[in-house]
């Protein structure tokens, strides 16, 4: 490669690098602007002012806040241990096993991921108010199933299929009883899968909306985003943006976390299921 | 007499391997089975359900006066003309944002294969985020960005003709444009990390096979990498379509539906949950998931996209 | 140590197609067995029977004098040498050798002591602390090794064991596993489809075709008295000549002269009129280079080379000839079953390198026609075996063995 070329590939990563970065910038910024200051037409707070993360954290919008991050946390760790739990046996099958199904399973999954989320909301709308499951926690946790499960499927799979499963069956030549086998040899080797498999599947669930606001009323199920919808402000003649910010910048950190500690995990995972929900 | 024996023994062992294989099977279904129940019951139950309530003038309020009306309510939307301008906007979306995000994510996936050593790592980490960050949030930071009161576009862009009181979501075209960019903004990762791994796999040594036939970078892009990942484009762009036909979230949180920026979610939505227009709601979700059946059909059929290609196998 | 006896093994599958069929061989305490064939022959999978990982339809498999059919593989005590070696990923070179031991609870001063054996007889001390992923082809191998003798095992178990090494450094590895062999003097079996492996490896070679056992012997007894066309046609490279011979008196007229055969060998050939000539290459030669003394052993031809292949050391010259349809179409047959694809019928001849023949001239050669072997196109049995000469050599082999284990024990 040139040099002239060296540099215009270089020129292209900090492109990318400013346009990944840039909308988080400015919500990070804009968190950080006080109500005078939101107006101000800048890209930057004239003063940094921490009262937004003030009023989202321990003022007027705490009561509101916090306990949808409280929701938000539990319903989708919940969600992704169950469907890593539900995909790891189904992955192990599908991998593994010679069964008449797999397809049919493979397909389904498939299908499920591509169902359009509203589709489902119409009806489990109408249900969970009849058996009482509506502004629940469960009442979440099952449709959440529907965006985890089927990526965790695939990308469980794509997974489990790439361990060199004849390992087993050398750890029991050289001694190993089949529990040891799996325990020692297996399980360290699927033991990555199934972790990003578990973050993807958390990203999905954290990211919902359209059942966040269509199957709760209160704060006793709401998560995060649906909160944040729907959040207009303390009152009438304020903005409800900065604070809006503050809350965004919160829910961003986990994820961004995430994204920093098991960057090459996920882009194995991603390309690997290949499957978006 | 040995004879007889050994025949025995013979017979036994055969009936034994197909036993194993039989039990093999019940345990690939004991194991899969509860993961496929789930996805059936949080899913063919409710369109069934859906197609179910489609059919009855049903309103949550008034439970007494729920009517079958057969295809009753279909022939109400499908009249209407608030049904074909949400069809309308939600394919205007998704044709823009597919189009631009695959042009977009190539590019990105270019640099990001023929970026430094160094670079790489990084460029793979903040490509990520855009992608992880909620949609929800990615909707609101465009949004603030390009309102009247807390943005700064209209000041930057002052020398376009923008003035402080440009009011971007007041009408439809200009809240379609950013609903865009923002959809554009936090989707265009995903497709480029499938096109880097669909670039990744077409071998260097067709591209020095190429070079040595005397072809030139575009001749090589065009002839020689671009055919050899079509697998991966397809499959990519059949996921983003799909995706993309859903969109909700953007739009609720920029313009809740204002100026005619309505999409069948969206219609769906307010049908069912504010309106509490069981049937008609129903109805409607039940056009957007034909909708994108027929979508995924034609894209199988028609460009025989292959799905198992979809696994990296 | 231990012996390994099998008595009518038969491997039968869901869909009933027998993957081995009836196979009885027993494999003497320290003798290095060879099981050989083409791909698809049920070797692999009857080796996969001895230790464990795969069930056994009907027969006995007797291991050290115990019936194990019903033992789990981590109780018959063997140890086992994958194709792509099985190295456990997540482990270092160290703990992948150590790996036997840690499951039998052996204590830490111990392992130490017996891995850096192990490593120090295979030249792994300096990448104990690696992980696999990071060692060359050569080096995993002997990983793979290190952990199969680290465990004082009843048995070595090879699976193709050399066939992801390029050919270099497999003539190395394949001396390396003879030479640790003799010096452990244990009982192993190898399975290979190489047949230089075969030869150079084994005190006996089992020829299995279709999960049938064609021929178990030592290599020189295979390679001078095979039973059948097929064990004639598999070992040896190049390959054995067949020609179609048609039955003269005592004698033979192939496409390239007359074969005398003398009365012994023509008796066993009575009845027959079509037949198949066995020659291997090197029973000619140039007949401008043979003294006149040995002239009188063979006869000669003259014919026109096709192509000639100078090797510094060798010298090979490839002769077209014409078959009947339906010789033709059988040798192509057997070609196809020993996977290798031969698309003319032509005879490879092996002269001397300093021979001036050369390709696209007629050339007189001579043929040494003691040692060719007459099969019956039909069954593909050897006519003209000599049992008992081959018994002999098989004996010697034994011998050989026997002494060279004691020498490597004092």
């Amino acid at each position: 490669m040139s040099t002239r070329e060296k540099v215009g590939w270089g020129i292209g990563g900090l492109v990318i690098i400013v346009y990944c970065l840039f909308p988080v910038a400015w919500i990070v910024s804009l968190s950080f602007k006080s109500s005078d200051d939101i107006a101000n037409g800048q890209f930057l707070p004239t003063v940094f002012s921490g009262a937004n993360y003030e009023q989202i954290l321990v003022g007027d919008a705490a009561g509101l806040f916090l306990p949808a991050l409280v929701n938000s946390f539990g319903i989708c760790l919940i969600a992704t241990f169950v469907s890593c739990l539900l995909s790891m046996f189904a992955a192990y099958a599908i991998a593994r096993l010679d069964f008449p199904g797999k397809k049919l399973i493979l397909s389904t999954a498939l299908a499920v991921a591509i169902f359009p989320v509203i589709s489902i909301v119409t009806p489990l709308f109408n249900l969970w108010r009849q058996i009482g499951l509506y502004n629940t926690w469960p009442g979440l946790i099952i449709p959440y199933l529907s965006l985890t499960l089927p990526i965790s499927i695939w990308t469980l799979s794509a997974f489990f299929r790439e361990i060199p499963w004849e390992m087993e069956q050398a750890a029991q030549v050289d001694g190993a009883t089949p529990w040891q086998a799996f325990r020692k040899v297996i399980v360290p080797l699927a033991a990555p899968g199934v972790f990003t498999t578990a973050i993807i599947a958390f990203f999905l669930a954290w990211n919902d909306f359209v059942y966040g606001i269509s199957l709760t009323s209160t704060e006793a199920a709401r998560p995060v985003p649906a909160a944040l919808g729907l959040f207009s402000g303390a009152s009438q003649f304020e903005s409800p943006n900065g604070p809006i910010a503050a809350a965004a910048v919160i829910v961003t950190i986990p994820v961004v976390l995430l994204v920093l500690l098991f960057q090459r995990r996920i882009v194995a995972g991603l390309t690997n299921g290949a499957v978006k929900g | 007499m040995t004879t007889t024996v050994e025949r025995t023994e013979a017979v036994a062992p055969v009936s034994s391997t197909s036993d194993k294989s039989r039990a093999e099977r019940r345990l690939g279904w004991y194991l899969a089975g509860p993961a496929f129940a789930v996805m059936l019951l949080v899913t063919a139950y409710p369109i069934v359900q859906a197609v179910f309530d489609s059919l009855f003038d049903y309103r949550l309020t008034d439970p007494q006066n729920s009517a079958f009306v057969g295809l009753g309510n279909y022939g109400v939307i499908l009249t209407d003309s608030v049904w074909w301008t949400s069809f309308g906007v939600t394919v205007l979306i998704t044709v823009v944002t597919v189009a631009v995000e695959l042009v977009l994510g190539f590019a990105l996936a270019l640099v990001m294969l023929n970026a430094l050593r160094g670079l790489r790592p990084v460029l793979r980490t903040v490509i990520l985020i855009p992608y992880a960050v909620i949609t929800v949030v990615s909707a609101f930071a465009w949004q603030f960005a390009f309102s009247v009161d807390s943005g700064f576009v209209n000041a930057w862009f002052s020398f376009l003709g923008t003035t402080a009181d440009t009011d971007w979501f007041g009408t439809q075209g200009s809240s379609l444009f950013v609903i865009c960019l923002a959809e554009i903004w936090k989707t265009t990762p995903f497709i480029s990390l499938l096109l880097l791994a669909g670039l990744a796999q077409v071998p260097d040594v067709l591209q020095e096979a190429a070079k040595v036939d005397g072809a030139t970078w575009w001749q090589r892009m065009r002839r020689v990498t671009l055919p050899n990942m079509k697998a991966a484009i397809m499959v990519a762009v059949l996921f983003r379509t799909l995706d993309a036909f859903r969109v909700f979230d953007s739009v609720f949180v920029m313009t809740a539906g204002a100026n005619n920026t309505e999409t069948v979610s969206f219609l769906a939505y307010r049908q069912t949950i504010e309106r509490v227009e069981i049937g008609l709601g129903s109805a409607v979700s039940v056009l957007l998931f034909l909708s994108v059946v027929l979508i995924s059909v034609l894209f199988i059929k028609g460009f025989k996209v292959d799905l198992s290609q979809a696994r990296g196998e | 140590m231990a012996s390994i006896e099998m008595c009518h093994i038969v491997k039968q599958y869901g869909d009933g197609y027998p993957a081995v069929n009836d196979v009885s061989l027993d494999i003497a305490d320290g003798e290095f067995m060879i099981l050989v064939g083409p791909s698809g022959c049920g070797k692999s999978t009857l080796l996969r029977m001895i230790v464990g990982l795969e069930d056994i339809t009907s027969g006995d498999m007797v291991i050290g004098g115990a019936r194990v059919n019903e033992k789990a593989p981590r109780d018959r005590n063997l140890s086992m040498v994958f194709q792509n070696y099985a190295l456990y990923p997540h482990l270092s070179v160290y703990e992948n050798i150590a790996f036997p031991l840690r499951l039998a609870k052996v204590p830490d001063d111990e392992v130490r002591k017996r891995v850096e054996e192990a490593a120090g007889v295979l030249e792994l001390r300096e990448h104990l602390q690696r992980k696999p992923a990071n060692l060359s082809g050569g080096q995993r191998q002997r990983v793979a090794m290190g952990r199969a003798i680290v465990r004082a095992a009843d048995a070595f178990l090879f699976d193709e064991p050399l066939s992801n090494l390029d050919a270099k450094l497999r003539g190395q590895m394949r001396t390396e596993i003879a030479r640790l062999q003799r010096r452990l003097g244990i009982t192993t079996v190898y399975v290979t489809h190489d047949q230089t492996e075969a030869m150079t490896l084994g005190d006996r070679v089992c020829v299995l075709r279709k999960g049938v056992i064609q021929q178990v012997a030592s290599p020189r007894e295979l390679y001078e008295q095979p039973v059948n066309l097929f064990v004639a046609g598999f070992i040896g490279s190049p390959p054995m000549n067949f020609l179609p011979a048609s039955v003269d008196g005592t004698s033979l007229s192939t496409p390239f002269g007359t074969v005398e055969l003398g009365a012994e060998r023509a008796e066993k050939i009575r009845g027959h009129d079509l037949l198949l000539v066995g020659i291997r290459p090197e029973y000619f030669e140039d007949a401008s280079l043979i003294d006149e003394a040995k002239k009188p052993h063979g006869s000669t031809f003259t014919a026109r080379v096709d192509v000639t292949e100078w090797l510094g050391d060798a010298q090979y010259a490839y002769i077209p000839y014409e078959a009947p349809a339906e010789i033709a179409e059988q040798l192509k047959e057997l070609s196809r079953e020993l996977d290798s694809d031969q698309l003319r019928t032509q005879a490879v001849v092996s002269i001397d390198s300093t021979s001036r023949i050369r390709e696209g001239r007629e050339a007189e050669f001579w043929l040494d026609t003691r040692k060719v072997h007459v099969f019956d196109p039909k069954t593909g049995e050897n006519l003209t075996r000599d049992a008992e000469a081959g018994r002999k050599l098989t004996e010697m082999a034994e011998e050989d063995r026997v002494e060279q284990v004691g020498r490597a024990k004092v």
